[in-house]
């Protein structure tokens, strides 16, 4: 089951090996607004409106407890917290869902059977689950269904959020959150933080940092005020851009480290230039399967570019403590040394093995295919795992007569993010930003196949050419956020996060188009509503 | 769970291999050098160049070793007179007609059998014909294109599900094409280039490559193969880079990667550009 993910798109690789299932008669099933190039393969496409997943998933429940195929024995054994969920999801039956989610009842009802009374089922997702303002919820609506079938902890089984960015899992792995030392030890815990700074040879801070979104607000009310931003691009990347930009020109001192001088970088005190960490440099990755992965310079980087870790360590000896610049190999064993969940993976280990999925505790460890398989164990190995109840909530951003059309934002097969990196290559296909529409929607606005119009929201407006795509339902509207320079897609989203997990509500604004009555100004740039 | 075990004879040889498993496989653990052009452990075996074909005693016709599945009691003959004249027939036709000077296992086989391509004379059909040129990430070189159909098998559901490329034509005039003979960019294709990872006769190539070699300048013992991972999604493909004068010149993967089982998509084959040096790329 992918859910909110165009995976023949964003994760092309990964979809080949679905297909190759497929091929061997799996079933697939893809929840998704949009019939996408992903939902053109499945068995079953589940075209849910935007931003109410929760509902489809409650329901989905709903639908497994009528036909009384809940795995009862695994709910008994390693789970808490199954009467008030049943109790919840008792609500949602599936007519009230099928008026919610714009999805046939007997839809709801198939994927509930396939699903419950499959050998082995997993559920993947991507951000169409998470760029919405109740994000995290989002994610319990489904883990909660792998606790209702037992569809989680064994082989071929489980719950699989597909990483959008190389290196976003070795991230986290690293400690790059601000609750968690490297290998997901919380900062907050004294024992772990003294291993930490005996190691380190200095004290450490005690509270947990901020997260993304809470630097933003602490800029806002300049709390915040020096940022160094190493390989990202907020200036384009982050919702509602004409706000960001303002903050991040708000600094007093802004510090970019990047291969190339992005828009962010434009805007920096200090632009430190980095090599590519994946062809010019030395180091590891984990991919989405948590399997860490060695990374070799294959070129040398270009004028005064320097490796992240020679930076870091110049950077470091300027602020009173000499980290030696180690070797990403003596780094890594550093980091070994103190991460358990990586221990036994050596270079020489990763090298031999192609990669070792952690957790991988000593080196005769061989890695971990798949998670949680103690909730199978005979007693049960540590707590139960909760079922936690989500509601339906619309998006945040609402429809109204002013803005009666729901955008969604996305990605296309050939583009990456703001396209930093995917740009500069020739595609042979056209490709640039345009404002996708249902035909239906189309002709009762009037415009038509390349129309140039504007596209308004709640913080903004951008000018882009209109694209039909019978592949929407009418009221649907879709944006890329490729090509920032041309069409800032940003201008429109909404920067209202998730109080959780603090993403930004990227798959859900609301929207109007208006034809254009003049000619658009050449530069095609978004302008800010007063 | 054990796999049964089959047992047959190759070459005089008793060898033992799983149920299931083909007479290339049985020769290969008999250490018997059996060569292939069409055949890929990544992709379906679909017996189009007959170069590895054997003799399997009671069988009224040679049987091509990459498909046939090994059955027990099995003799099997790899190096008989009508096995090398049939191999050397092959690379005989083959050579009279196709450009297979990329080819290095074609060139051992030439050599190995004692064929003589030129000996059907000048007048000879070949598939000689303009390299097709309509996009700027691969070219079409179908004068060294000898139908293996490695490339249709790769735009197919043997990785990418795409369907771009078949089969049009017959008999002399069979060769791979979009539908209606379009330019790639108005066709299905969407640059994944894994027809171009496969194809074993520079019938499909890089532009990189293609450029630097009508140039001149493909220098293949001043070349560097690095594996490292791709620098976009989640999934971790593996990336062979081959580089010359530090400038990517070829992405491929290895087809024993568990992750991509020698597959690619359009970002990681051909989205390197951003780290290239001698153009001002900003995004």
């Amino acid at each position: 089951m992918l859910w909110g993910s165009n995976a023949r798109e964003t994760h092309p690789i990964f979809f080949h090996h679905v297909l190759k299932a497929v091929h061997r008669g799996a079933k697939l099933y893809v929840v998704d607004p949009r019939r996408t190039s992903t939902a053109a393969w499945a068995d079953g496409w589940l075209p849910v409106q935007v931003g109410t997943d929760i509902a489809l998933a409650n329901s989905v429940a709903h639908c497994i407890l009528d036909a009384g195929l809940e795995h009862r024995a695994f709910i008994h054994r390693a789970t808490e917290g199954f009467d008030a969920y049943a109790r919840t999801v008792a609500r949602y039956d599936v007519d009230r869902a099928s008026r919610e989610t714009g999805v046939e009842p007997g839809l709801i009802r198939r994927l509930a059977e396939d699903y419950a009374r499959a050998d082995r089922a997993m559920i993947c997702w991507t951000l169409g689950i998470t760029e919405h303002h109740n994000a995290v919820d989002n994610v319990l609506a489904l883990i909660n269904l792998a606790l209702l079938t037992g569809h989680v902890g064994r082989w071929g089984s489980g719950l699989n959020p597909l990483r959008g960015q190389n290196n976003v899992q070795g991230g986290g792995d690293m400690g790059a959150l601000p609750n968690k030392f490297p290998g997901f030890q919380d900062v907050e815990d004294p024992a772990v933080r003294a291993r930490f700074e005996a190691r380190w040879g200095r004290p450490l801070p005690a509270r947990n940092g901020w997260t993304l979104t809470e630097m933003f607000e602490a800029m806002e009310r300049k709390a915040l005020t020096a940022l160094y931003v190493i390989g990202e691009n907020p200036a384009q990347s982050e919702a509602d851009s004409q706000h960001t930009l303002e903050l991040l020109r708000g600094l007093e001192h802004l510090v970019v480290q990047d291969i190339v001088l992005t828009r962010t970088a434009e805007l920096a005190d200090v632009v430190l230039p980095a090599s590519a960490s994946w062809c010019e440099a030395e180091g590891t990755v984990t991919n989405s399967e948590r399997r860490v992965q060695r990374c070799r310079p294959a070129l040398s980087p270009p004028g005064q570019a320097r490796d992240d870790i020679a930076i870091l360590g110049e950077l470091s000896l300027r602020l009173g403590y000499d980290l030696a610049t180690p070797s990403p190999q003596a780094a890594w064993d550093e980091l070994r040394s103190l991460s358990p969940m990586h221990a036994g993976m050596s270079y020489a280990r990763l090298e031999e093995l192609h990669g070792i999925q952690w957790p991988c505790p000593d080196e005769q460890h061989p890695g971990s295919p798949f998670l949680h398989a103690r909730l199978w164990s005979e007693p049960l190995l540590g707590p139960r795992a909760p079922f936690i109840p989500t509601e339906q909530v619309e998006p945040f951003d609402t429809l109204d007569a002013s803005f009666p059309l729901r955008l969604t934002t996305g990605r296309h097969l050939e583009s990456f993010n703001t396209g930093v990196q995917s740009s500069a290559y020739v595609w042979p296909h056209p490709r640039k930003t345009t404002l996708d529409l249902s035909p239906h929607d189309a002709a009762r606005l009037g415009v038509g196949e390349g129309e140039q119009v504007r596209v308004v929201s709640r913080r903004g407006a951008v000018e882009a050419p209109v694209r039909l795509d019978a592949r929407l339902r009418p009221g649907l509207a879709f944006m890329s956020l490729h090509f920032p320079d041309q069409v800032d897609t940003n201008i429109l989203t909404i920067n209202v996060t998730d109080p959780k997990s603090g993403t930004a509500a990227f798959k859900a604004a609301a929207v109007r188009i208006e034809k254009l009555l003049q000619p658009p100004d050449s530069a095609g740039r978004g302008v800010a509503l007063p | 769970m054990t796999q049964p075990a089959v047992e047959l004879s190759v070459d005089g040889a008793s060898v033992t291999v799983p149920a299931g498993a083909t007479l290339l496989r049985a020769c290969q653990a008999a250490g018997v050098d059996t060569p292939t052009l069409c055949w890929a452990e990544n992709l379906t075996p679909v017996n189009a160049c007959r170069i590895c074909v054997v003799e399997v005693e009671g069988a009224r016709t040679l049987v091509p070793a990459c498909s046939r599945v090994a059955e027990p009691g099995m003799t099997v003959l790899t190096d008989s007179p009508r096995v090398r004249l049939s191999r050397k027939l092959v690379v005989e036709l083959l050579g009279s007609s196709v450009d297979m000077s990329r080819s290095a296992e074609f060139s051992r086989l030439v050599s190995r059998y004692g064929a003589q391509p030129e000996r059907f004379g000048p007048k000879a059909l070949t598939v000689a014909q303009p390299v097709k040129l309509d996009n700027e990430l691969f070219v079409r070189d179908f004068a060294r294109c000898m139908l293996c159909y490695k490339c249709v098998e790769a735009c197919g559901t043997d990785a990418q599900n795409t369907f771009a490329i078949a089969l049009a034509g017959r008999g002399f005039e069979a060769r791979i094409a979009t539908e209606h003979d379009v330019a790639l960019p108005d066709s299905a294709c969407v640059f994944c280039g894994n027809c171009v990872g496969v194809c074993p006769t520079g019938a499909l190539v890089f532009k990189t490559e293609h450029a630097l070699r009508a140039a001149g300048e493909w220098r293949e013992s001043e070349q560097t193969v690095t594996d490292t991972i791709c620098p976009y999604c989640g999934v971790g493909c593996t990336l062979s880079l081959r580089v010359q004068d530090n400038t990517i010149v070829r992405v491929t993967s290895p087809s024993d990667s568990s992750v991509t089982q020698g597959h690619l998509c359009v970002k990681g084959r051909f989205g390197f550009s951003f780290v290239e040096h001698s153009g001002q790329h900003k995004p």
